[in-house]
């Protein structure tokens, strides 16, 4: 017997959402409304500035400005909005997102063709949410012979990872996730987790392209590791800390970029390399072994690895911007809020309209240097993203042993340069720690 | 133990450092075939190509039709360059059946087959960009193509299979005007592919990687029956236009681009000094082809050869000497009929060019064989 799928009908649908509807208040009514009110009944409810919590009073909250925006500040100040929201994973992964999108239609105007077009009418904007649904509704297949706990493991390892470097990165002053002393070590420990992460989920496959594409990306990225290091010393050794926060902060005057350029040009190789990114994609390569280590990732597996892959491109990216390009720093081009409106309120006529709350939000969460000096990073990061998805329409991919011989031989020896540069300008007394004297 | 099996066979020794990979049929950096890889670590030590996954028994069905109705599936081992697979058999037929050809068809049939080779190589330099990891090197040809395919529905009126040449000429008349629309395509694209030098041919990184890899030499290349545009990397001056001029090639200034590296880059490079020539042949062709006269010499229904004949003609086609051996017993279809493909004798060369090299040349040394599985395959 044969199964035929039922033909899909809207009025059968909207019946469907109405039954679910029905069924839902039924039950509610029945069993939830008289727990909920047993509830009440028998916790005493918080009194806050000498009013007591009632149901009514906690509405009312939401419509009140006075009482919404202090809520705000304080839950903007937690580290739980730090972590889900602004400089932590929203913010990277919104960036992420539009890191696709513009990666897309970049490439396809570079190819002469038109590139996502159709999804969400306005050039393709929708393409990566119909993609992510796709990826969702697919069918999780796992190697027979796989490895499974660690198969399973691996894509939430990798986007754990990127994670953890996205919290390292000040955006804005003060607004980071993980203000740590030793910011720049514990990146280079996050980077470490990468090749780990990368082999873990090729080895435990169990099955041969993603092994060889395994090998390669652990060959890539550990020879590579050596270059990315050496060439942020000479930061290091000018800004005498390795606090992040603090190398963007020593930057007011001058950008790094501008004393140590060669530092910067082998941080950006190796950043290309650390990325997997064209001409550097050696694990990935199609044409010789299929996906590399992502051959045996299906569905929201692999997606997630793609969601990790784009939030590393965007921590390498602002990593390059804050020790590099001056972080926040950057001309005033927000006007100041008009903070008189707050105060004093707004004159409508007879009335004089004012928002109890709004003054103390602006003048110590979202102040005008917060606002500034994230859009300065944005601006920043993009240009640097940018020129990380250039080489893609450019240029082929590059072969093993061409990768390591650059890695080892070349890459090393500019860090060593980059060193010395640095050391020349702390001993001539032109540099030193806390930027131009 | 060994003694005791059947000649033929023989038992492999399994070497615990050697993994073997089967690269296709499925897999993006093979064609409809597959190819055996046994490497040590990131070196190949073996490899043994296998064809034969499409193959559609072209020689036996043209047994079964008339000398007519053969044209439309013989040119389907290389849609792409219909015109150049279907040319030997049309000159074939042509000597079987003692038909002259009227000279402004033979000027028709070179400008279709010089436009069909483009448009085949424009089709195989996409995919040697994609093998490359080359992104935009795929979508430009992709796309230039278009030019040349829009000219040939132009003649033929078919995009890609064209089934235009026919014996005794070809199925029709140019369209009007069509002279300065084909110059004017053919310029443009010219100046077109020239650019690609700039992307792809002067790119360092595809030279550092394809340049001594998979090098065949001269006497190499000449053993093992390699033609067309491998052979010509190799340094071998043999191009069949020049050597055994087919239709009005005599006439025309033909110079077959020859290098002397026998490497991935050289082999690579040949094919689009081909195109460049093409362009001119298209030029000169067009300037003097008779402006009027009939295209096509109206045959009998159902032609007959003459007795027990046979006949071998071949031509150069996208991917070298392109022979047709057809042998007649005087009825009205063929009583065999052989094609003789450059794209087969091009493959017996990977196993000698892949030994030893890196894995990751593989895809690069593979497709610049200049090779087409179906055709391989017939």
């Amino acid at each position: 017997m044969s199964v035929i799928a039922p033909n899909f009908k809207l009025s059968g649908f909207i019946k469907s959402i109405i039954d679910d509807a029905v069924w839902f208040l039924l039950i509610f009514s029945l069993i939830g409304f008289p727990v909920i009110m047993m509830v009440l009944f028998y916790i005493p409810m918080p009194v806050i500035d000498g009013e007591l919590l009632t149901p009514f009073l906690a509405f009312t909250y939401l419509a009140d400005p006075t009482r919404t925006l202090p809520i705000i500040q304080a839950f903007m100040t937690t580290d739980m909005f730090k972590v889900m929201a602004f400089p932590g994973f929203g913010f990277a992964a919104l960036l992420a997102a539009g890191t696709i999108f513009v990666e897309r239609k970049m490439l396809a105007k570079l190819q002469l063709r038109v590139g996502p077009f159709y999804c969400g009418k306005v050039e393709g904007i929708l393409q990566l949410a119909g993609d992510g649904l796709k990826l969702i509704s697919k069918e999780i297949i796992i190697p027979a012979k796989a490895d499974k706990p660690i198969f399973w493991a691996a894509p939430v390892l990798f986007v754990a990872s990127a994670a953890a470097f996205v919290a390292l990165i000040p955006v804005a002053p003060g607004w980071v996730v993980a203000d740590v002393d030793m910011g720049l070590l514990a990146v280079f420990a996050v980077i470490g987790f990468f090749p780990i992460v990368t082999i873990l989920s090729a080895w435990s496959a169990n099955s041969k392209f993603p092994f060889i594409g395994g090998i390669r990306a652990l060959f890539q990225m550990v020879s590579f590791e050596i270059p990315l290091i050496l060439s942020l010393l000479g930061v290091v050794m000018v800004t005498g800390t390795l606090n992040l926060s603090e190398i963007a902060a020593s930057q007011s005057s001058f950008p790094w970029i501008v004393f140590l350029p060669v530092g910067a040009i082998v941080f950006f190789i190796t950043m290309l390399a650390e990325l997997e990114r064209i001409p550097f994609d050696l694990p990935e390569a199609e044409s010789e072994i299929v996906a590399g280590w992502l051959t045996e990732l299906s569905g929201m597996m692999y997606g997630l690895v793609q969601l990790g892959t784009y939030l590393k491109l965007y921590a390498f990216a602002a990593l390059f911007v804050v020790l590099f390009l001056g972080g926040w720093n950057g001309p005033m081009i927000v006007p100041p809020f008009p903070m008189e409106l707050a105060t004093e309120g707004i004159e409508l006529g007879p009335v004089t309209a004012k928002i109890g709350g709004l003054e103390p939000l602006l003048s110590q969460v979202i102040t005008q240097e917060m606002i500034n000096g994230t859009l300065m990073f944005v601006l920043k990061t993009v240009g640097v993203i940018f020129f990380i998805l250039l080489p893609r329409g450019v240029f082929p991919r590059i072969r093993i042993d061409m990768l390591l011989s650059l890695g080892w031989t070349k890459l090393i020896g500019l860090a060593f340069v980059n060193i010395f540069i640095a050391l020349a300008l702390v001993y001539a007394g032109v540099l030193g720690p806390g930027g131009l004297q | 133990m060994t003694a005791e099996l059947p000649p033929g066979l023989a038992i492999q020794k399994v070497d615990e450092r050697i993994m073997t990979l089967n690269v296709g049929p499925q897999h993006p950096g093979s064609g409809h075939m597959r190819i055996i890889v046994q490497i040590d670590g990131d070196y190949i030590v073996a490899c043994d190509p296998d064809p034969g996954y499409v193959h559609r028994g072209e020689e036996k069905m043209a047994e079964y039709r008339n000398y007519i109705t053969n044209i439309p599936h013989l040119e389907r081992p290389v849609i792409h360059d219909s015109c150049n697979v279907l040319y030997p058999y049309v000159l074939g037929v042509e000597e079987l059946l003692g038909i002259e050809v009227p000279e402004r068809a033979k000027y028709v049939r070179v400008i279709c087959s010089e436009l069909n080779r483009c448009i085949y190589i424009m089709y195989w330099l996409a995919i040697y960009g994609i093998f490359l990891g080359h992104s935009t090197m795929f979508m430009w040809p992709a796309g230039d193509r278009e030019l040349l395919i829009d000219l040939m529905e132009k003649i033929s009126g078919a995009r890609v299979t064209h089934a235009h040449f026919v014996p005794g000429g070809v199925r029709n008349d140019l369209p009007p005007n069509f002279e300065e629309v084909c110059l004017r395509q053919v310029n443009y694209f010219e100046k077109r592919i020239k650019e690609y030098a700039a992307v792809f041919y002067d790119n360092p990184i595809l030279i550092s990687r394809t340049q001594d890899t998979g090098v065949l030499s001269r006497e190499d290349a000449i053993r093992l029956g390699t033609t067309g545009s491998v052979l010509r990397a190799s340094g071998v001056n043999y191009d069949l236009r020049q050597k055994e001029p087919y239709d009005v090639y005599e006439e025309l200034d033909v110079h077959s681009p020859v290098m002397k590296e026998g490497d991935s880059y050289a082999r690579s490079k040949i094919p689009w000094l081909d195109m460049l020539e093409s362009c001119k042949i298209i030029r000169q062709a067009l300037e003097k082809m008779p402006k009027s006269g009939s295209v096509r010499v109206k045959l009998k229904p159902n032609p007959k050869g003459k007795g027990l004949d046979s006949v071998y003609k071949r031509v150069e086609s996208g991917r070298g000497s392109l022979g047709c051996h057809i042998v007649s017993d005087g009825k009205v279809e063929p009583y065999r009929l052989k094609l003789s493909v450059g794209s087969f004798r091009n493959l017996i060369a990977l196993p000698y060019l892949l030994k030893g090299e890196k894995l990751g040349n593989m895809p690069s040394v593979y497709w610049s064989l200049n090779y087409w599985p179906v055709e391989a395959d017939r």
